[in-house]
């Protein structure tokens, strides 16, 4: 592991703390270990999302489409469970996932072959695969009587106690670590976002690593299509809508650096757990839900400005060297 | 400065061909596909051509234009702001609060420009001031500055604004032009002289081709860019005025999703999302573009989301196909 | 003998410039090859193409007798080529480790990155180089020399053959340059074929064995080391004797114009005083990173120094941008000519304009008329080669870019103009154009500045040197009987004035 980047990954985590904390102080059911693994599984999805984002925000790009990308996905298999319930979930489940890599490698070939800057060509595919939602659909919901139990009931499936929808987050969390400090695509990915420039003199392809970025990213974001249509038993055209801007967010907050080369999969999983535990001790405190995006926008600044600071380039020591050999 | 030996030879002003690359330009091209859009459409529906339908089509590019332009050039200076959509939401909640201590139009519009502002003095600081990535601390207060006017009004709505006011949103300045279409047409000229004929302008080129040879150039990078995000947030303000009136009502929701189609609209328009080029011109004819499209889409029944397709694929496939054409000439030559 | 890796006929073009024409090189195995030429003869293209990073557009390359291609970075690496690359080429956010592993990582069974082993590996690498640094260290947290080993130690980290040495001592000291001459016999006694390229002559003459001499783009000679003498090497590097570059000039220097007195910042320089006379020309020399330009970028208002005082003709200044800083009549031509110097992106006539805007707009618009005839006039004094005014910039060449450059600060009409290596990376022709205008410039009663790293440059155009050494002058000389040896001795420390 990163010893060196860790130190702001502990601040979160503390500060994560801390908040619980001072909320149990008031509100101790709050700290209860069944609610915060309820606040876990609430956050599960968040998470998924926003280590697929991470890994692209660390070549240097952005993802604006997961999204849209989720609710396509989510859009797929409710319809083809409502029209056909005999398939089998885990079968759905692996569609999701692999229509999600399928729309994230659009993205990626967009970024890759024609070099679209990547804002505009997930912008661009943000507004194209929500109209694609409206044409399969017809616009007309899918709504929970229309879905098979097996379908809804899969992600509170308890496993070893937990529910498989924490599960998912947990073993998603694991994998992508591992992806990330222990793969040869993994490092390639802080290389070409580090400095693209020189990750080429390693050998490394940039367009290729980015188009791997996207594909996970994709990935990811079709299997929480499922997840999250199954979880809420609806699908429509606006399920999610805005949800991207949260998953970048939930990484800026984790510390992933929007210039990219910077971020790990603990500060992008520790950015959305401290969303999801404003999110979730709002109602406890009796504080208006309306308040959480007030509140998620000062958190991303002030993350922002504390990660601006913490990379600002050091002036050279050329002088500190020189007193030095005195 | 004593006369040196004039040695040297004379370079020309100006490089033959203008006129051939005018017609190659990315403006021209928009022109064709606007005269096209405009034809087919009369063709397609009989009630396209007449002239109170076109001004009340106008009402769906106008208010994210007057926000197009400044973008514009925040985004030739390199910058983004993401956040205009939630100015419109503060400004319009706090046209709509004000509006509860019973005052009067005059004040409700400074007030909702004033908000824009303000707006624009935080985004300017965050970004000259700090040194913050534009994208993200825009995210950042786009999150902020809706979340507020969450806060203030929960699931509720402000209606009820003075018959007067009415007038920025729905009015009509003679016959068919609507106040909003009149300064949409003033917005566009005054944006193009300040970009194309202003040493201002000129700066937000240099600063979007190179930042740090535009500083050493002498020019005031920082207060350049702030004075962008000023602007963006003003104009964000004047919208909020326009579209509060045109609704008649305020919701927290108000303008949802608008700053990516007003990014749209701007790249649509020929900028270079990456910086350093795009023009006024160009925009102009990208809210053209947009509103007749939209408008074409509406009178043949086809819902707007299908529309939002035709827009993606638009914005891809003008970045896209420059770049395959180029590179298909590069292979034949 | 027979060489290791023999290139024939290479050629390579990119946009407006042939770069390299129907070169050949020859690489021996237990040998070094010092490649040599000025700035733009093609010795980084050559480079490229010999990593995979560059295709050749014909030509062929023969390793041990047998024909390769290199299309990409990762095959060159697998061939055994390997290199240490001028610009430290290596990402500041990763460990020192993996900046020497990355891409090629010790793996475990599972095929995993095996950290233990990376660094582990990473210290004995180091250890080669004769370094102490800490492999777990982010690499933005070492100094430039570090970073440097870093870069040798990543290339010996791949089992090559080729050995390429691009600049390797630019920015090391004498006790690291000593270390890396060792490493290089070393290398040498295991047979590898070394390619050296290098800009200064001693150590040329110390560690090669054979040279090849590039220029314009062609292979202009080739030979023992023992065989050739400097003057022949710099004859064939040029095409002409280094006299007839350098105008001469009369010395009348007039009253100061500028003082500079305990000029500190905190991390850069310290205690730096000097004064600057009308019409003269101050040279700055030193070796890179000496905090030379970081000097200059204050004095132009770029950074802000933490004490000191600039007096301009005798009055207390105080400069906090660079437009303050023109304002004052104080100009800058970074050393940086794409990040820093011409608006790559727009026409020639709008870079001339930039910073005289003030003065040509009225109430703030734009005077078109007046823009070009400004431009017309300052572009037709520097000789400036255009096809036109409205020109991209970028389309120039980089000798035309830097005439771009000067043009738009004299058309400022400033009093004190400082040059930082104003004919770095530019050809001949446009360098001794840039020469004689500075003279012309000085005679006029212009007071330059001019920072640069090329002793004959220095010797050739300065009425008085300073030498600056690790943020600090350590010496002020004379133009007079100044030798290329003592400036060399005193920026590495040898001399004090």
């Amino acid at each position: 592991m990163e010893r060196l980047v860790r130190s702001r990954e502990i601040l979160l985590a503390l500060a994560i703390l801390v908040l619980i904390a001072l909320i149990a102080l008031r509100f101790p059911a709050f700290a209860a270990p069944s609610n915060l693994a309820a606040v876990f599984n609430d956050t599960a999805i968040l998470i998924v999302l926003a280590l697929g984002q991470m890994a692209v925000i660390l070549t240097k790009c952005i993802d604006l489409s997961v999204a849209a990308t989720l609710a396509l996905t989510g859009m797929v298999v409710a319809m083809l469970n409502a029209a056909h319930p005999e398939i089998p979930i885990v079968l759905l489940a692996l569609l999701a996932a692999g229509l999600g890599a399928g729309l994230g490698a659009i993205n990626g070939l967009m970024v890759w072959k024609l070099e679209i800057p990547p804002i505009v060509a997930t912008l661009g595919t943000l507004t194209i695969y929500r109209g694609v939602i409206f044409l399969i659909s017809g616009g007309a919901w899918i709504n929970a009587h229309e879905m098979s139990p097996a379908f809804k009931a899969l992600p509170r499936t308890a496993v070893l106690g937990i529910h498989l929808l924490s599960l998912v987050a947990v073993v998603a969390v694991i994998l992508v670590g591992l992806l990330t400090t222990r793969t040869a695509l993994g490092r390639a990915l802080y290389a070409v976002g580090g400095n693209p420039r020189a990750a080429v003199y390693a050998g490394i392809d940039v367009g290729r690593t980015r188009f791997a970025a996207y594909v996970l990213s994709g990935t990811l974001a079709g299997l929480c299509g499922y997840l999250w249509v199954a979880r809420y038993a609806v699908a429509y055209v606006d399920i999610a809508g805005g949800f991207e801007l949260d998953v970048v967010a939930a990484c800026v907050i984790g510390g992933v650096s929007i210039a990219g080369g910077i971020g790990s999969v603990a500060g992008a999983t520790l950015g959305a757990l401290f969303l999801g535990v404003i999110k979730n001790a709002l109602p406890v405190v009796h504080v208006s839900p309306f308040w959480q995006l007030a509140i998620s926008g000062l958190a991303i600044i002030v993350a922002v400005a504390v990660n601006a600071r913490a990379e600002r380039v050091k002036g050279r020591v050329i002088l500190k060297r020189a007193e030095h050999a005195r | 400065m004593t006369a040196a030996p004039d040695t040297g030879r004379a370079v020309p002003d100006r490089r033959r061909g203008r006129l051939a690359r005018a017609l190659r330009s990315w403006e021209a091209l928009l022109l064709v596909v606007a005269v096209a859009i405009f034809v087919t459409n009369a063709f397609a529906s009989p009630y396209f051509l007449d002239p109170w339908n076109l001004s009340d089509a106008s009402f769906n590019f106008t208010e994210k234009a007057l926000i197009a332009f400044p973008m514009a050039l925040l985004i030739i200076a390199g910058e983004i702001d993401l956040s205009v959509a939630a100015i419109i939401a503060l400004a319009s909640t706090a046209m709509g609060t004000a509006l509860q201590y019973g005052v009067g139009t005059p004040v409700l519009v400074a007030i909702g420009v004033g908000t824009g502002l303000l707006c624009g003095v935080v985004n300017g600081t965050l970004v000259t001031r700090l040194g913050l990535p534009s994208i993200v601390a825009t995210i950042g207060t786009m999150s902020l500055f809706r979340g507020i006017a969450f806060i203030v009004l929960g699931d509720q709505a402000y209606t009820g604004y003075p018959a007067d006011f009415a007038f920025f949103g729905q009015g009509y300045v003679g016959w068919v032009f609507s106040f909003e279409l009149v300064l949409f047409a003033v917005s566009a000229l005054a944006f193009g002289v300040l970009l194309h004929g202003t040493s201002f302008g000129r700066a937000v080129y240099a600063i979007g081709n190179n930042p740090v040879a535009a500083l050493f150039s002498g020019i005031r990078v920082a207060r350049v860019k702030f004075l962008l995000f000023l602007l963006t947030g003003l104009m964000s303000g004047v919208a909020a005025v326009c579209l509060t009136s045109r609704l008649g009502s305020t919701r927290p929701s108000i303008a949802l999703g608008w700053e990516l189609e007003v990014v749209t609209m701007v790249v649509l328009g020929g900028v270079d999302i990456l910086g350093g080029s795009g023009t006024i011109a160009g925009v102009v004819l990208a809210a053209l573009v947009l509103g007749m499209v939209t408008f074409g889409f509406g009178l043949l029944n086809v819902p707007g989301i299908v529309m939002s397709i035709f827009v993606g694929l638009l914005l891809i496939a003008v970045i896209a196909l420059p770049k395959l054409a180029a590179r298909i000439m590069a292979r034949r030559g | 003998m027979t060489p290791l890796l023999a290139l024939d006929g290479i050629s390579k073009a990119f946009p407006g410039v042939q770069a390299l024409d129907a070169v050949a090189l020859r690489l021996y195995p237990g040998e070094v090859t010092a490649l040599v030429g000025e700035n733009g003869a093609g010795k980084s293209t050559i480079v490229k193409i010999l990593t995979g990073i560059y295709q050749p557009d014909a030509g062929s390359i023969t390793l041990d007798g047998a024909p390769v291609g290199f299309p990409t970075a990762h095959a060159a690496a697998a061939a055994g080529v390997t290199a240490i690359h001028q610009e430290t080429v290596l990402f500041d956010d990763l460990s020192v480790a993996e900046n020497i592993f990355l891409g090629h990582a010790p793996r475990t069974r599972l095929g995993l990155i095996d950290w233990d082993r990376m660094r582990t590996e990473a210290r004995a690498l180091l250890a080669r180089v004769g370094a102490t640094i800490d492999p777990r260290a982010r690499l933005r947290d070492l100094g430039i020399a570090s970073k440097h080993l870093v870069a040798v130690a990543r290339a010996l980290s791949i089992d090559a053959r080729v050995v390429i040495m691009d600049e390797p001592t630019a920015s090391l000291s004498h006790k690291e340059i000593a270390e890396l001459y060792d490493l290089v016999e070393r290398l040498k006694a295991e047979g590898k074929a070394i390619l050296f390229i290098s800009h200064k002559f001693d150590e040329i003459f110390r560690i090669a064995d054979r040279y090849t001499v590039f220029r314009d783009g062609r292979m202009v000679g080739e030979g023992h080391i023992a065989d050739a003498t400097e003057d022949r090497l710099v004859t064939l590097m040029v095409g002409r004797s280094i006299d007839a570059i350098f105008p001469h000039r009369e010395r009348r220097p007039g009253p100061p114009v500028m003082q500079v007195a305990g000029y500190s910042h905190p991390t850069e320089f310290d205690g730096i005083g000097f004064s600057l006379r009308k019409g003269e020309i101050l040279g700055f020399y030193g070796l890179v990173g000496a905090g030379r330009s970081e000097l200059m970028q204050a004095l132009f208002g770029v950074t802000r120094p933490s004490k000191g005082v600039v007096r301009i003709d005798e009055k207390i200044t105080v400069i906090r941008s660079p437009a303050q800083a023109v304002a004052r009549g104080i100009v800058y031509v970074p050393e940086d000519r794409g990040r820093q110097g011409a608006v790559i992106g727009l026409p020639i006539f709008q870079n001339v304009t930039l910073p005289s805007l003030s003065r040509l707009s009225r109430h703030g618009f734009l005077r078109l008329a007046a823009e070009f005839a400004l431009a017309r006039a300052y572009t037709r004094r520097l000789d400036l080669r255009a096809a036109a005014l409205d020109q991209d910039v970028g389309d120039l060449s980089g000798g035309n870019q830097q005439k771009v450059v000067i043009a738009k600060w004299l058309a400022t009409r400033p009093r004190v103009i400082i040059l930082d290596e104003p004919t770095k990376g530019i050809d001949i022709g446009s360098k001794a154009a840039v020469h004689a205008f500075m003279a012309e410039l000085a005679a006029e009663g212009l007071s330059v500045i001019m920072v640069s790293s090329e002793i004959p440059e220095i010797l050739g155009m300065s009425d008085r040197v300073i030498v600056m050494r690790e943020g600090r002058i350590v010496a002020e000389y004379d133009r007079d009987g100044l030798t290329p040896e003592r400036l060399v001795r005193a920026a590495a420390g040898l001399e004090a004035a």
